[in-house]
């Protein structure tokens, strides 16, 4: 009966292990508040997941070196463990209860995408520990009740729907014809919802509307579609990889088109990518780098864009920017509470009114940010093409361009 | 028997005390008992069958879906829970709550018994890779298909009902969780192990030895494949619905009709632990998430590359598994007589 | 406003209008057929490697689509440093051949002759290490190769092929050609297939099948590179999208039988006009579900079929 003897002995070192291993971290550790976060390292969603994780990093590392979190007269430093959580969302579930239940921890970061962000949220708020959120947009994450939920973003809704009201205008107020192609996944369907609802409004027709499968790399048969219908508008979202391949294929398709509005231009790169062909598009941004907003840890936008290149070597997108502002306000909220309870701390999150050189945030009862317009830019690129640019367009205050509408025909450009 | 009765109530009171001892693990611990569950019910397939199929993941996926449709759906209008723009919020009462679960537990299992018995006949005839592929396909399908119906949420995923406010503590519904996912792997095993021991075991080995032999002997192959089958959609529906629970938030194809993790992690902790056996799946199954979570730990980001490399290990170098394995080993501990004489005769070939 | 629960009625019309916009505007049938060709000739060049290694090795590989973009990723970086990424389908089969004589020494050769399950599980754990180490080599980032060929408009610009896409399609044509005359003619093509018919044999008679072996999976990977280099001037290159591409050879292969080029390359093409088509009478969003229910209906067709002469597919 050895075998027998073998399980046994093996179940007794499982429950061994288990037991010794439960020394959980506290939540302050000497001089560090310990703070968990799930990114996605790896998977579909790792290029996003890294520019969360860095803009992470380059606040946190900004904070500690500026003085760190003062509670209670005594000066804190920032420590996030990281886990990766593979772009899977239930994966992202189980890490959310692992960083609680057996590390701890109890001031939460947001992972990358709504659907990633969803899967967390009621974990988290299971164990009435506060998360502050960046990348996660997804009106439905606001609309549950969540009270210890809180996104230094716009909804997803808002991503897109200025553009819409923008065609309107530009048509001479009258209803335009609007083609969509969303990815099928949480947040590309929430900016859907959201250019349902500013159709509805304006009294404009959907044509087109197709909700493309996440592993599909081929967008022909949409964009086929679009060209035998003509429609005003064509909105794109899917991510850095649905960006991507919307350019090439319109561009290769001579897809003509006034208006092509998408997101996730900046995270895919894409003026850099596809240089000419990407002129034009008008791309729905959290942030831009040209944005007149302050704070006393990065300076003004131009200087966070300038250090994040130095750290990193390469633009912000927004994505990152945001990640950033999580860590400002969290840090302002501790200061605020001046505690670690996380009820307190909660609290002080909730009453948030500040600026950062992201943007001002306040936050709605449901944990939306409410102080903060959504920028579109487009991509204007100089003469010979040799140099692509996102220029503000909208809303009029940032504006360093204007808007190109309609779009130049393929055969003109 | 002294030893069997003795491992057997050590396993019993480890599962039922792991809650309070380790309460930080609880979470672990019942993933852990479904991943059993998924790992000992393919080994019906793949281990005493030889149908190695990679379609169990299609009942895992049904299942969480029927749980929490069924659970919402007898109290309010599915198609405005999962309304994308989520205007309405609802909250189940706590009898509500319990009576949903009930239902959707049970019909979690009970459907896709059946979609395994509807299909069974046209898939089962399939043989080798073929019907490796094919089971893979139905697999891939039923997350696409997931994702484009729209009153189960389509791409946006679904929200799981969540314990009533006001019946106890997050603690209590965790220890819920936990108990019922130990009770499914306590009854899964007893079931199958009694369940081998029976006429319908044997069946599946000479399915697996020759199933044209085992034909010719008059036993009716197909339809002890399709009770084969049914057995495990049952049990991996049930676990399917009680992982929907344990996650609160379900996606088409990552949490539900996840093939490439939990479709191919469960064929992985079979082999691992040993297919064809009894307990290898559970050994299997045990080993691997141990591996898996410390290196979720120790290995930021380069958890794949371990996991790609105990892969390859384990397939390439022990292919029969842990239990195979100390089975060569140890011959006489499985019950095998193996006489003195002949082992002396034994020569190494080669 | 187009309903997203409510009124499935008004979800049918406005799928209704679909249906008939292919049909109104005939251009478009002509459009899908073509963009269909030209991604089934993609497919079928990977599925043709794949045919080749499982007739020979008995081995299914689901880390094709790893050797795919890893192709790709040659060809990007030569994009990279100023080369023009099209020589990438000369240079990126090169490396990838040797990638692949690498991959069968270190692991395939111990899987050979074993159960086909066993390589499906060893390939897969090779496609997951092969993802991750690529996302740490080449970046998280979703990449893209220009090749500035420009589009050929026909129909007075009703329907337009980019001619990234021509391309690749011939270069994927003159491959195979090459690849039969070589199967063909050559002394390593002429062991190959003998190994292919009966290994055992093919050693008596001299034939050293391990380098047999070797040679064909460097062929497979060769052949994935060509692949991975039009992709990378055609669609988008990330290091986890590798499994499409495995999948469809899958499929490609299951649909023609193995060692059978005209049907690969017609079962290829045929898998994906059904791929445009089928977006355009039954959604977007129910395209790959389409294309999966459909091998699950052949086979099952195929198994119905045998069983009344009393054979299964084996």
């Amino acid at each position: 009966m050895k075998v027998k003897n073998f399980i046994i002995t093996f179940i007794s070192a499982i429950a061994l292990l288990l037991s010794t291993s439960t020394i959980s971290l506290a939540k302050v550790v000497g001089d560090k508040i310990v703070l968990g976060a799930a990114v996605s390292l790896t998977g579909k969603y790792s290029s996003n997941g890294v520019h969360t994780q860095n803009g992470y990093n380059i606040a946190v590392e900004r904070i500690n070196s500026m003085g760190g979190v003062k509670v209670d007269g005594k000066s804190y430093k920032f420590e996030i463990i990281y886990y990766d959580d593979e772009s899977n969302s239930g994966r992202a579930a189980q890490l959310a209860e692992r960083l609680i239940k057996q590390d701890g921890v109890q001031y939460m970061l947001g992972p990358y995408s709504s659907g990633l962000t969803k899967a967390m949220a009621p974990v988290t708020e299971k164990y009435q520990v506060p998360m502050v959120e960046a990348n996660g947009a997804s009106r439905s994450l606001f609309t549950k009740g969540y009270k210890y939920l809180f996104a230094v973003l716009a909804p997803a809704n808002l991503y897109l729907d200025v553009a819409i009201d923008t065609a309107v205008e530009k048509n001479g107020g009258k209803p335009v014809r609007i083609a969509m192609a969303f990815e099928q996944d949480a947040f590309s369907q929430d900016v859907r919802l959201g250019i349902v609802e500013a159709a509805k409004r304006t009294g404009s027709k959907i044509i087109i509307d197709d909700k493309l499968p996440k592993e599909l790399n081929d967008m022909a048969a949409t964009l086929s579609k679009v060209k035998a219908t003509k429609p005003d508008v064509l909105v794109v979202s899917g991510h850095t990889k649905g960006a991507l391949t919307a350019i090439r294929q319109i561009s290769e398709m001579k897809v003509d088109v006034p208006m092509l509005a998408m997101t996730h231009c900046d995270a895919a790169k894409l003026s850099k990518q596809h240089g000419k062909a990407s002129e034009y598009a008008l791309c729905a941004s959290q942030w831009h780098k040209s944005l007149s907003y302050r704070d006393n840890y990065f300076g003004g936008g131009m200087e966070y864009a300038a250090d994040f290149k130095k750290m990193f070597d390469y633009d912000p997108p927004y994505q990152s920017a945001e990640s950033s502002a999580a860590l400002l306000v969290f840090k302002d909220a501790f200061e605020r509470a001046n505690s670690f309870d996380t009820k307190k701390v909660r609290d002080a999150l909730a009453a948030t009114e500040m600026q950062t050189f992201y943007g001002n945030i306040k936050f709605a009862p449901g944990g939306q940010n409410i102080s903060k317009p959504m920028v579109l830019f487009q991509v204007i690129c100089n003469d010979d093409g040799s140099k692509c640019e996102n220029k503000v367009v909208a809303p009029l205050k940032w504006a360093s361009a204007e808007l190109v509408h309609p779009i130049p025909k393929w055969s003109d450009r | 028997m002294n030893r069997n009765t003795l491992l057997y109530a050590s396993l019993l009171i480890f599962g039922l005390v792991g809650a309070f001892v380790f309460p930080a693990y609880k979470l672990q611990l019942s993933f852990l008992y479904i991943l059993i569950v998924l790992a000992m019910t393919w080994d019906v397939q793949g281990g005493q069958m030889g149908y190695n199929t990679f379609g169990n993941i299609l009942f895992f996926g049904v299942g969480m879906y029927v749980a929490s449709s069924v659970q919402i759906a007898m109290f309010f209008s599915l198609s405005e829970w999962t309304d994308a723009g989520g205007e309405k919020t609802f909250v189940h009462t706590v009898p509500q709550f319990f009576q949903g679960f009930a239902f959707g537990i049970l019909l979690s299992g009970i459907i896709p018994m059946l979609i395994a018995g509807i299909i069974g006949y046209g898939i089962l005839g399939l043989r080798g890779h073929y019907f490796a592929i094919c089971t893979l396909a139905l697999g891939i399908a039923a997350g696409e298909i997931a994702g484009g119906v729209e009153i189960i949420g389509a791409g946006q995923g679904m929200t799981v009902p969540v314990w009533p406010k006001g019946f106890g503590s997050n603690e209590l519904s965790s220890q819920f969780l936990y108990y019922l996912s130990f009770a499914l792997a306590v009854i899964t095993f007893t079931f199958l192990k009694w369940a081998y021991s029976t006429r319908f075991g044997l069946v599946l080995n000479a399915i697996r030895d020759n199933e044209d032999k085992a034909e010719a002997m008059g036993i009716y192959t197909m339809r002890y494949k399709i009770i084969g089958w049914m057995v495990s959609a049952f049990f991996v529906g049930l676990a399917g619905g009680i992982m929907g629970h344990i996650n609160g938030y379900i996606e088409p194809t990552e949490i539900a009709f996840a093939g490439p993790t939990f479709g191919v992690f469960m064929v992985l902790m079979a082999i691992l632990g040993g297919k064809g056996t009894l307990w290898g799946p559970l050994v299997g199954a045990t080993i691997f998430h141990i591996f898996k979570e410390s290196f979720w730990t120790f290995f930021l980001g380069w958890q794949y590359v371990a996991l790609g490399v105990l892969i390859v290990v384990i397939v390439v170098y022990f292919p029969e598994g842990i239990m195979g394995w100390l089975r060569e080993k140890y011959p006489e501990r499985f019950g095998e007589v193996i006489d003195e004489a002949d082992r002396k005769a034994q020569v190494t070939l080669k | 406003m187009l309903p997203s629960n409510r009124g499935h009625f008004f979800k049918y019309l406005e799928k209704y209008f679909m249906d008939f916009l292919i049909f109104q505007a005939p251009m478009l049938m002509v459009q899908a057929s073509i963009d269909g060709i030209l991604l089934g000739i993609l497919f079928a060049l990977i599925a043709y490697g794949m045919a080749l290694q499982w007739g020979v090795m008995n081995i299914i590989n689901i880390a094709q689509g790893e050797l795919v973009i890893m192709g790709g990723y040659i060809a990007y970086f030569m994009y990279l440093s100023g080369i023009h990424p099209a020589f990438g389908v000369i240079v990126s089969p090169i490396i990838m051949y040797f990638v692949g004589v690498g991959m069968y020494k270190l692991v395939i050769n111990k899987v050979v002759d074993r159960d086909l399950f066993i390589s499906i599980l060893a390939t897969f754990g090779i496609s997951i290490l092969a993802q991750q180490l690529m996302n740490f080599a080449f970046g998280a980032d979703v990449v893209v190769a220009q090749s500035n060929f420009g589009t050929t408009m026909l129909f007075d610009g009703m329907v337009t092929i980019p001619n990234a896409k021509i391309f690749s399609g011939l270069v994927c044509i003159i491959a195979a050609i090459i690849l039969v005359i070589y199967m063909k003619k050559s002394k390593l093509g002429r062991a190959i297939r003998a190994t292919a018919q009966n290994a055992r044999a093919a050693k008596i008679l001299g034939v050293n099948t391990e380098k047999v072996y070797a040679s064909t999976f460097g062929i497979n990977a060769a052949l994935c590179g060509i692949a991975g280099a039009c992709i990378a001037i055609t669609f988008t290159l990330h290091p986890y999208t590798g499994l499409p591409y495995t999948v469809r050879s899958f499929m490609i292969v299951i649909i023609a039988g193995l060692g059978n080029l005209p049907a690969v390359a017609i079962s290829g093409m045929g898998l994906g006009i059904f791929e445009e088509w089928a977006d355009y009478l039954i959604g977007t969003e129910f395209r790959i579900a389409a294309v999966f229910s459909l091998l699950v209906i052949i086979l099952v067709y195929r198994r119905f079929k045998l069983s009344k002469k009393r054979e299964y597919l084996k």
